[in-house]
């Protein structure tokens, strides 16, 4: 095994440290250059499982809008993004949606679920209000 | 002409926060006013996380966010008019407004809350030269098109500037399989949080090329390509530096300005270092009984200040409101305070030595809170310094910082005990860099 040592800034904190972690072994790294605690915890997390949540949209039929606001409900290894952009380009869902409606369950085995983030009625393109018609039914009855 | 105790504009995060809180206040005819047909405002396009941290204590979407105030809307029963835009109001409160549905149509309000947000500068703004292909978006607009509309605006993208909105857009660009050959910084540092430089660019091996710019946009149909030049220290691009790219598509994220025509129209007196109205501790303009709110009073980087700032403007417009129908006076018109006592004369808070503007400006003590929040932002980069709350001879704050950055806004807080040291004399906001 080749050794480790890497710089990174942490973005805990605006302040930003640059994070030196470095040494040969994955159970035995050197961090320096953090002001506190939690830019150690984060740097070593980036060095030996950095996770993201990914977040994109998925087409949508029948909606007033053509895209659906999709994302991982908890994050996913970083490598994974691009295979799990793949799967989600080749998705169609049907209005209406519910927020927090499983889109995709447990993508690419990541544990995670691929979920919508926003509500989203049935409607056509032309009428693109069906998400607020309640809000608009308010105001024409107020 | 129908009336409304409360009339908010914009229908954003901003207006729905002030619109919750008035209700929850005691108002019960208020009218929102939104020209997009629906509400959520930009936090509907802003489909990535980071939103509600503070407020929520969860890490939010922005759609995720806005439909938990659209709901709350809904709850509270509050009207609204979608796809109706607001064309003037007056400093006696009359809101013209037109919509397809009733025309052009004029209400009057005992109290405007403005919550219209802000607008990206555009190419116009920064004045690139070159022709003018089909292919050169603001960051907000590619991200309109893309995560809402469905439309890919390009392959091959040069970004200028670094406004959190074009890193976020530079990432996801990438993710949607564009190719983003650089994201140009004309100054040395970035302009948006660190955190988007790192999970945006750096996680995406997105160059950053500071000290640059575009000098030219080449293409006839379509852009071809852009002529990119260093930078000197003014920001100013070095003759004889240019190199030429070639791309599609040209992205702008330089800088966003508070959209205060209405504002204007009333009369609202604006500070010129935020470009938004001069305000008070609860929000309050110039005018009586017109507040303002979120990106309109000046652009902040998170969503969760903007609704703390909007639920303060919210509340202050209840007060006004209850104080006048309190006074018995239908309000409208009237140029008194809420209560129908003479305004007195405000402290002002001045941006001092190292800061570029500080908010609210004002302070009249009718917030009825017993402290008060200062948000403000430096001029430049700092390292290890201190920021001061200065009232004549008096510090009534000093707060420390490992480092400062404009792109990144800060929050004061002045307790009981400072707020009461306060006579008529201005307070001074500064910032100091400490040596060595």
């Amino acid at each position: 095994m080749s050794g480790i040592d890497k710089e990174i800034i942490c973005i805990v904190c605006p302040t930003g440290c640059r994070i030196r972690v470095s040494g040969t072994d994955r159970e035995q790294l050197t961090v320096r250059g953090n002001e506190c605690k939690r830019g150690e915890e984060y740097a070593l997390k980036e060095i030996t499982d950095p996770r993201r949540t990914l977040i994109t949209t998925v087409r949508i039929d029948h909606a007033g809008l053509r895209r659906l606001p999709v994302r991982t409900n908890r994050e996913i290894p970083k490598r994974s993004i691009f295979p799990c952009m793949e799967v989600i380009n080749r998705v169609r869902v049907e209005a209406p949606v519910e927020i927090g409606q499983i889109i995709i369950p447990d993508i690419l085995g990541t544990g995670a679920d691929v979920v919508a983030t926003r509500s989203m009625g049935r409607g056509t393109p032309a009428d693109a209000r069906c998400r607020s018609a309640r809000t608009r039914d308010i105001a024409s009855t107020s | 002409m129908d009336s409304y105790e409360i009339v908010v504009i914009g229908g954003g995060p901003a207006g729905m926060a002030a619109a919750v809180a008035a209700r929850e206040a005691g108002v019960k005819k208020i009218l929102l006013i939104e020209r997009d047909r629906e509400l959520g405002g930009i936090l509907q396009q802003c489909i990535h996380n980071g939103f509600g941290l503070h407020h929520f204590k969860e890490d939010l979407t922005g759609p995720e966010f806005s439909e938990r105030y659209i709901r709350r809307m809904e709850e509270l029963d509050i009207p609204c008019r979608l796809d109706t835009t607001v064309l003037q109001i007056t400093a006696n409160r009359e809101i013209l407004y037109i919509n397809a549905e009733e025309g052009v149509k004029t209400v009057t309000a005992d109290a405007i809350v403005l919550a219209m947000g802000c607008r990206e500068r555009s190419r116009g703004a920064v004045n690139i030269p070159g022709s003018r292909p089909a292919g050169v978006f603001t960051a907000g607009t590619a991200q309109r098109l893309i995560n809402i509309e469905g439309y890919m605006v390009g392959k091959r993208i040069m970004m200028l500037g670094t406004g959190d909105i074009g890193l976020i857009m530079a990432r996801r660009f990438t993710l949607e399989g564009a190719k983003v050959i650089a994201v140009l910084a004309r100054k040395p540092y970035p302009g948006g949080l660190m955190r988007n430089v790192v999970q945006c660019l750096y996680d995406y091996d997105i160059p950053l090329m500071l000290r640059h710019t575009i000098v030219k946009i080449l293409g006839k149909g379509r852009v071809t390509g852009v002529l990119v030049a260093d930078t000197d220290e003014n920001s100013r691009p070095i003759p004889g530096s240019e190199e030429l790219y070639e791309c599609d598509t040209v992205i702008l994220s330089v800088g966003l300005i508070p959209e205060n025509e209405l504002s204007l129209s009333a009369g609202v007196k604006l500070d010129p270092h935020t470009g938004g109205p001069i305000v008070d501790e609860s929000r309050q303009t110039s005018i009586p009984g017109i507040y303002a709110c979120g990106n309109v009073v000046h652009v902040h980087d998170l969503v969760d200040f903007v609704v703390e700032e909007s639920e303060i403007a919210g509340r202050g417009a209840a007060g006004f409101v209850l104080g006048c129908r309190k006074a018995g006076s239908g309000a409208t018109g009237s140029i008194t305070s809420g209560s129908g006592e003479p305004r007195p004369a405000p402290v002002q808070v001045l941006p001092g030595e190292g800061l570029k503007y500080v908010v609210p400006q004002r302070m009249r003590g009718n917030n009825g809170e017993d402290r008060l929040d200062l948000f403000l932002r430096v001029n430049r980069v700092y390292g290890r310094s201190y920021i001061e709350v200065k009232h004549g001879q008096d510090t009534l704050k000093r707060v420390k910082r490992l480092r400062l950055n404009p792109g990144e806004m800060e929050r004061l807080r002045l307790n009981k005990g400072a707020m009461e040291k306060i006579d008529g004399s201005d307070l001074i906001v500064k910032a100091v860099e400490e040596d060595g």
